[in-house]
């Protein structure tokens, strides 16, 4: 199966991430990606799921250029992955905002780091906290925000270097249940509007669905792409009428199924 | 009415009543002849105040006190901060820290008498070697523990190595850094007052064991009481500056 | 720290410094620093006296007596101070006063009311330890989960039940945080305590050695001194962290 290139897409697609043959051993010798190939569509966003252990989180950040690999190459549009890259922003799990800095602070912090100007890289920022919708929460610190609000902030930050391709590390695993659906359909409007890459890491089966036009389904010991499951759910009807489609429901309980002898 | 009664500051000034009740009572019964009543010792402490005898000593403890702190500050969290970014420094300094912050460091003062005589040199060495540790340790662990996805966060985002310490290490460190400098200006004033009491009588020091040993109790109160508060005081204020300078977060909510 | 791939523990780096207080002390830069070598040769000598004998066993007297005072007055006062929200709030601005207050101005208090013996020492000792214990003891109690109170209460325990049944163990790693730290500061205590009242303990050989310019005796001493501090503490370091696993699950 991971010997031949696994494409997230059946027809001749654009590639945004290639991710070819990585093998990750952890100092000790703890073994989190063999031999792992897949290939990540332009424009569309694919979620990585799996049960705990299976490498998803150290596959999102050899992609991202925060771990190396032991063995394997990454290519971003065909350029190899040596670093943390320009064209890549990452939203983390635990949202890694300062909690020292204001909203519109944290938001252009990437920016920052590039050493653009205050007034410009804070003009962008709030371009993108308007559109995650914080617009008026410019001036409030972290611990005055809500967890749903502190990942929308590492949502703008993300977007506001204007990368090709979004990381996100179980962006919503630190949220709760209503907040998270929100964000969910919000998500959703964002990668319709942005024309970006979205590399999505998540437990969530329902998120999963939901959210993406394919899903990598992941599988440990030894970790492996074991499907690759485009939802095909319908777009045009309101989210809440998707979360009862059948088709949704259907492919939320295959998934289910294959995932179900892996956990404990 | 419930509600003003177990009020912080309704509760404090009880406490405060009760406290300094029972210092009066005990002085009256007399428990010892060296022990003043609380009113003696205000008293005598206005006096000390008014006559200029207590403001005139305060500079002698100080300055050893400022020196010292200052040195310490600047060298401690340089070397703290040092050991946290940097593994070899970690490795050669950090058990001689951990050491020396257990280590009962007073038991160095006789030798530094012996070494530096008994001038400010003394002085101001005693203060650092008391206050030292704990800001070193301090400014290394809270270094040290930086949240990893927060490095990761500046990684990913491309900032430069110098970067990465000037924006996220030591701003998240900071509030350590800084209880750590609370914790060593605690320190500095017990080793200024026992460098005083030990080396030679200057200062508040000079104060306390001059009318201990003409039998003036009520004003050697009155001197360590003066300290005491002072020593509250500085610490408080310290704990405002960061608050003020450092933590704009903070601020807004207080 | 790695070398050829080889994990060197971190108090290995204690062996180079002696190795360099040994070339310093061999080259005579410093009367402050007799060699290394001439150092432990003095210990040997020095540790077997009876003098020192003796005033190792005052020390430590002093020290055990002051710190259990401490840690039996201490603990209860925290843990009221962690259930009880009026102790908590007239008695808080007193701890954290105390616990950065420079606490050797009173110890010629002490030494007038209590005279210039072990008495005055063991007071010192108490002084310098107990108020950390009372803060740790309260915070320990303070991060009790509230269901657990809850439980104690459903089940109708008293006062008594509750403080040796639960709270005591609920809050154990803050305590034991608590009597090391409080270890660390009586240790220092009892040592301020002996300078400053001179004439017992290690305070008169303190005297005698620095009026005699007895350097090597002098660093023998403090360093017997910093080992069982360090000895102490690194024990209870060992003890605290055995108590981490339920501080961690306790949430």
């Amino acid at each position: 199966m991971s010997a031949a290139a696994e494409t997230v897409s059946d027809n001749a697609q654009q590639i945004a991430v290639e991710v070819d043959n990585v093998t990750k051993i952890y100092p000790g010798g703890v073994e989190a990606l063999n031999d792992m190939t897949i290939h990540f569509p332009k424009g569309e966003l694919t979620s990585l799921l799996g049960p705990s252990g299976c490498g998803k989180t150290t596959l999102l950040k050899i992609i991202a250029g925060l771990l190396k690999p032991t063995a394997g190459k990454v290519k971003v549009n065909g350029v190899d992955v040596t670093g943390p890259g320009k064209e890549r922003a990452f939203v983390f799990q635990d949202f890694a905002l300062m909690p020292w800095a204001s909203v519109i602070r944290n938001a252009a912090f990437g920016l920052e780091l590039q050493g653009m100007n205050k007034s410009e890289r804070e003009a962008i920022a709030e371009k993108y906290i308007d559109i995650v919708g914080l617009k008026g929460y410019e001036n409030l610190y972290p611990h005055e925000l809500s967890g749903g609000m502190r990942q929308r902030v590492g949502l703008a930050r993300a977007l506001a270097v204007n990368a090709e391709v979004l990381l996100m590390d179980e962006p919503f695993s630190a949220v709760d249940e209503q907040t998270r659906r929100k964000f969910q359909e919000d998500i959703l409007e964002v990668v319709d509007d942005e024309q970006k890459t979205f590399i999505f890491v998540t437990h969530s089966i329902e998120e999963a669905v939901y959210v993406s036009q394919s899903i990598a389904l992941l599988l440990p010991r030894p970790s492996r792409v074991s499907e690759i499951i485009r939802p095909d759910i319908r777009r045009d009807i309101s989210p809440d009428a998707i979360r009862r489609d059948p088709v949704y429901l259907d492919i939320v309980e295959r998934i289910w199924q294959g995932l179900r002898t892996y956990v404990e | 009415m419930s509600s003003f009664l177990i009020h912080p500051l309704t509760l404090r000034l009880v406490s405060v009543v009760i406290a300094f009740g029972t210092w009066e009572y005990l002085g009256r019964i007399p428990i010892s002849p060296a022990f003043p009543t609380f009113l003696e010792t205000m008293s005598a402490l206005w006096g000390m105040l008014m006559d200029g005898s207590m403001i005139s000593v305060y500079p002698a403890t100080f300055q050893p006190l400022l020196i010292g702190l200052i040195i310490s500050s600047i060298l401690g969290i340089a070397c703290g901060v040092f050991m946290g970014l940097n593994h070899k420094a970690e490795w050669f300094g950090a058990p001689v820290f951990i050491v020396l912050q257990s280590a009962p460091l007073a038991a160095l003062i006789p030798l530094l008498t012996f070494a530096y005589g008994i001038g400010l040199t003394s002085k101001i060495i005693t203060v650092c070697i008391m206050s030292m540790p704990v800001i070193v340790l301090n400014a290394y662990t809270a270094v040290r523990h930086t949240p990893t996805s927060m490095i990761e966060m500046g990684e990913s985002y491309l900032g430069s190595r110098r970067q990465i310490i000037m924006k996220i290490i030591i701003p998240a460190a900071s509030p350590i850094i800084y209880a750590g400098l609370r914790l060593g200006a605690a320190m500095g004033f017990i080793g200024a007052i026992l460098a005083e009491l030990l080396i030679t009588p200057t200062g508040i020091g000079d104060l306390i064991t001059y009318n201990q040993s003409i039998a003036e109790y009520d004003k050697m109160y009155a001197a360590i009481f003066s300290i005491m508060v002072f020593a509250v005081l500085f610490i408080e204020i310290l704990e405002r500056t960061e608050y003020i300078f450092f933590r704009p977060d903070k601020r807004v909510t207080q | 720290m790695k070398i050829f791939g080889i994990k060197i523990p971190m108090m290995a780096s204690l062996i180079l410094w002696a190795i360099l207080w040994e070339i310093v002390g061999q080259l005579e830069l410093s009367i402050l620093l007799p060699p290394f070598s001439h150092i432990l040769i003095r210990m040997v000598e020095i540790v077997p006296t009876a003098t020192f004998m003796n005033a190792l066993w005052i020390t430590a007297k002093c020290f055990l007596i002051g710190t259990a005072i401490a840690i039996v007055v201490g603990i209860p006062i925290g843990v009221l101070m962690g259930r009880s929200i009026v102790i908590d709030r007239m008695l808080l601005p007193w701890v954290n006063m105390f616990l950065s207050a420079p606490l050797t101005a009173l110890v010629p208090v002490l030494m007038t009311l209590f005279g210039f013996g072990t008495k005055t020492i063991i007071l010192t000792t108490v002084l310098f330890a107990i108020w950390i214990i009372v803060l740790d003891a309260r915070a320990g109690v303070k991060n009790i989960t509230p269901s657990l109170v809850e439980m104690t209460k459903s089940f109708q325990a008293n006062f008594w039940q509750a403080f040796t049944k639960v709270y005591l163990w609920a809050a154990m790693p803050e305590i034991l945080a608590g009597i090391r730290l409080g270890c660390i500061r009586s240790i220092k205590g009892v040592i301020i305590g002996q300078l400053l009242v001179s004439v017992v303990g290690f305070g008169r050989l303190f005297e005698l050695y620095s009026a005699n310019f007895l350097m090597e005796h002098m660093w023998a001493l403090l360093f017997v001194l910093f080992f069982f501090a360090f000895l102490i503490a690194e024990g209870l370091g060992v003890l605290e962290r055995k108590f981490e696993y339920y501080a961690a699950s306790r949430n």
